[in-house]
């Protein structure tokens, strides 16, 4: 019941954060979501009738089961790469991040002078 | 080819791409390592559509472990038509962006590479925690490449086209792997061939292996989520358009074919939710497709529309209908990759691919103007082209499943995509040729380190780079040979799947029996 309780927290942050219009708050939404779905997977292993495997002689059956603790180190590892991705996008844009002002547009001479207006058009 | 040769297939595009990591300076030596790989991974797939010819699959558990434990890779006729395609049309868009110049950019050949690894996996592994992994690393190399395609100084609409790709694709695949959380919570195992049927019989496995089939809809781009792939691929360089077309939204789609197949076993109570929203799918892309002004934005909805078709295939669960989708799925592959590649490369010697820009291309690109013509005839479904078999049989299997609605959609949304190809070739291909003066862009070829940057961003194409001496061969054809090839080739393709139908036809017959009746590609990946 907590972990089910502690998802649910997580997803509801995470998707407030969505909400936002910055990148950097996306990407922490993302944070969120992950970890959420990560107890959730913890939470199909079954843990409300598996114990800890500590100790000799254990019964397979009531000990915590491996598998779902081997997809969430996969899980977390691929988060984090594309997290890093989301970190770079998020600093490479800046100018982007709120679409409701202006664009600010790179002062690279000659590309943007000439027509400006194609461009603001351009997110169909 | 045998079982245990199929993880070759994954591991030696990456053991390949971490190599090309540490070359990555040495450009031509890299693309040469590439295309060797490729054609190499190319000959393993029609290796495998050989082996499973008889209808049998190839399965092997890698590192020999239990089933449910190991990491299951199995083969039968729809994995190795599905890698025939992907590998043909990676190799294809390969060759184009060498030619357009975009390979030259550092990294390209291992990106692509570990592209390939994560297409195959996601293709071959019958277990569904696995295909999350394969389908992530298919993806993180797509977003280093979509933002290669961007010039060094990144302008707005390309960050913001690689933003919403990483978004939604993150978001989907968050999505997806919470739903194999919820199918290991009910069904205690991930395993495609152990899950055999449960989602038909447990309402429980149902429900969880429904929010996985969800997911896969936004990565295939489905109607009500379809609007991310509209936005995102015209938004990356034409090569990587082309590619992207032929291998995300497949693979995805594959594994709507392949989890609905086994998992829930062609359950007739949920196929008119299929019915109904790819129908929907296929009006929605073509009206959109009329609507835009840009080559690749129509063919972006034309893809659209396509997709619709394609899972068509699958809401019309029976031989008929399936093979008929599977013909559809690899001639869409082929003819779509086709013209992304033609558009793409006017795109990249004319530097704009918006339609009022361009125009008279008919007389001056020749052989560009016939494999757009041939291509869009084939998409729009007209013999000899493949694609007139893939609706034909689309049609009448939806109207012998009693599907008539459906039916009518099909043959109406060919005539506007038609309408939409028309659209291209009238003001592309035909009309007067733009004259250079200030107002309309000056056409100049790119140099090649430069074609890559050259979109249809008309901020880009105005760019005040005049070439003076262009007014005087104003009427030479400007893509060279190597450009136009890889459209021509895939275009000559789709003919000839048209003209030999019978062979596609009795190898995806093969597949749809595989689908229809699971046992073998079951007991296969059991007996691993």
């Amino acid at each position: 019941m907590s972990i089910a309780i502690a998802a649910g927290v997580l997803v509801a942050g995470a998707v407030y954060l969505f909400s936002r219009r910055e990148m950097l708050r996306v990407i922490l939404g993302f944070v969120l979501l992950s970890h959420a779905v990560n107890l959730i997977i913890i939470a199909a292993g079954g843990t409300d009738r598996r114990d800890e495997p500590i100790g000799g002689d254990l019964d397979p059956s009531l000990v915590a089961d491996p598998l779902p603790q081997a997809f969430v180190l996969t899980a977390i590892v691929i988060a984090f790469a594309i997290t890093i991705v989301m970190l770079v996008l998020a600093v490479t844009g800046r100018h982007d991040d709120d679409m409701s002002q202006p664009p600010q547009r790179d002062s690279e001479p000659g590309t943007q002078a000439s027509q400006p207006t194609r461009e603001q058009g351009g997110t169909s | 080819m045998t079982g245990a040769m199929l993880p070759l297939l994954v591991a030696v595009p990456l053991v390949a791409a971490a190599v090309l990591v540490l070359l990555a300076r040495r450009t031509r030596s890299t693309l040469v390592v590439l295309t060797a790989v490729l054609a190499l991974g190319l000959a393993g797939a029609v290796a495998t559509v050989v082996a499973s010819a008889d209808g049998g699959t190839l399965a092997h558990g890698v590192g020999l472990w239990p089933v449910g434990i190991a990491i299951p890779f199995a083969a039968d006729m729809l994995t190795a038509l599905m890698l025939t395609a992907t590998m043909l049309l990676t190799l294809t868009c390969t060759a184009f962006a060498i030619a357009s110049g975009f390979a030259r950019r550092r990294y390209f050949a291992p990106l692509v590479l570990v592209l390939t690894a994560g297409v195959n996996g996601a293709l071959l592994t019958a277990d569904l925690f696995n295909l999350f992994v394969f389908i992530e690393v298919m993806l993180l190399p797509s977003y280093a490449l979509f933002i290669l395609a961007a010039p060094g100084k990144a302008r707005l609409r390309r960050i913001a086209g690689a933003r919403m790709y990483v978004l939604v694709n993150l978001l989907t695949s968050t999505v997806f792997l919470a739903g194999v959380a919820f199918v290991y919570g009910v069904a205690g195992t991930v395993n495609l061939a152990e899950l055999a049927g449960a989602a038909a019989s447990s309402d429980a496995v149902a429900v969880a292996m429904a929010i996985c089939l969800f997911a896969l809809s936004i990565k295939a781009a489905v109607f009500p989520v379809h609007g991310w792939l509209t936005q995102a691929y015209p938004a990356t360089s034409p090569a990587m358009t082309a590619m992207f077309s032929g291998l995300h939204t497949k693979v995805a789609i594959y594994a709507i074919y392949r989890i609905y197949a086994v998992v829930f076993e062609g359950d007739s109570r949920f196929l008119w939710i299929g019915v109904v929203a790819f129908t929907v799918t296929m009006i929605v892309g073509v009206l959109g497709a009329v609507g835009e002004k840009s080559p690749r934005a129509i063919l972006t909805f034309n893809m659209v529309s396509g997709i619709g078709y394609i899972l068509m295939g699958v809401a019309l669960f029976g031989v008929a209908g399936l093979a008929a989708g599977i013909f559809y799925l690899i001639h869409h592959m082929i003819v779509k990759a086709s013209l992304f590649l033609s558009t793409g490369a006017i795109e990249v010697r004319y530097g704009t691919g918006s339609l009022d820009r361009l125009g008279g291309l008919a007389r001056r690109e020749p052989l560009i103007a016939v494999a757009f013509f041939a291509a869009a005839l084939s998409l729009a479904g007209i013999p000899p082209f493949s694609g007139f078999v893939g609706k034909l049989g689309l049609v009448l299997a939806s109207v012998s499943e009693g599907q008539l609605v459906a039916a009518g959609v099909m043959v109406l949304a060919s005539l506007v995509t038609l309408m939409s190809m028309l659209k291209i070739w009238s003001n592309a291909f035909w009309g007067k040729p733009q004259a250079p003066d200030g107002s309309s862009p000056a056409p100049h070829p790119w140099p090649l380190e430069r074609g890559a940057h050259a979109h249809h961003e008309a901020s880009t194409v105005l760019s005040p780079v005049q070439h003076p001496e262009d007014a005087t061969h104003h009427e030479r054809s400007r893509i060279s040979l190597p450009l136009a090839l890889p459209a021509v080739f895939l275009v000559v393709v789709s003919l000839a799947l048209g003209l030999g139908a019978e062979f596609l036809l009795g190898l995806s017959e093969t597949a749809a029996q595989g689908l229809v009746d699971t046992s073998g590609y079951v007991e296969a990946v059991l007996n691993s």
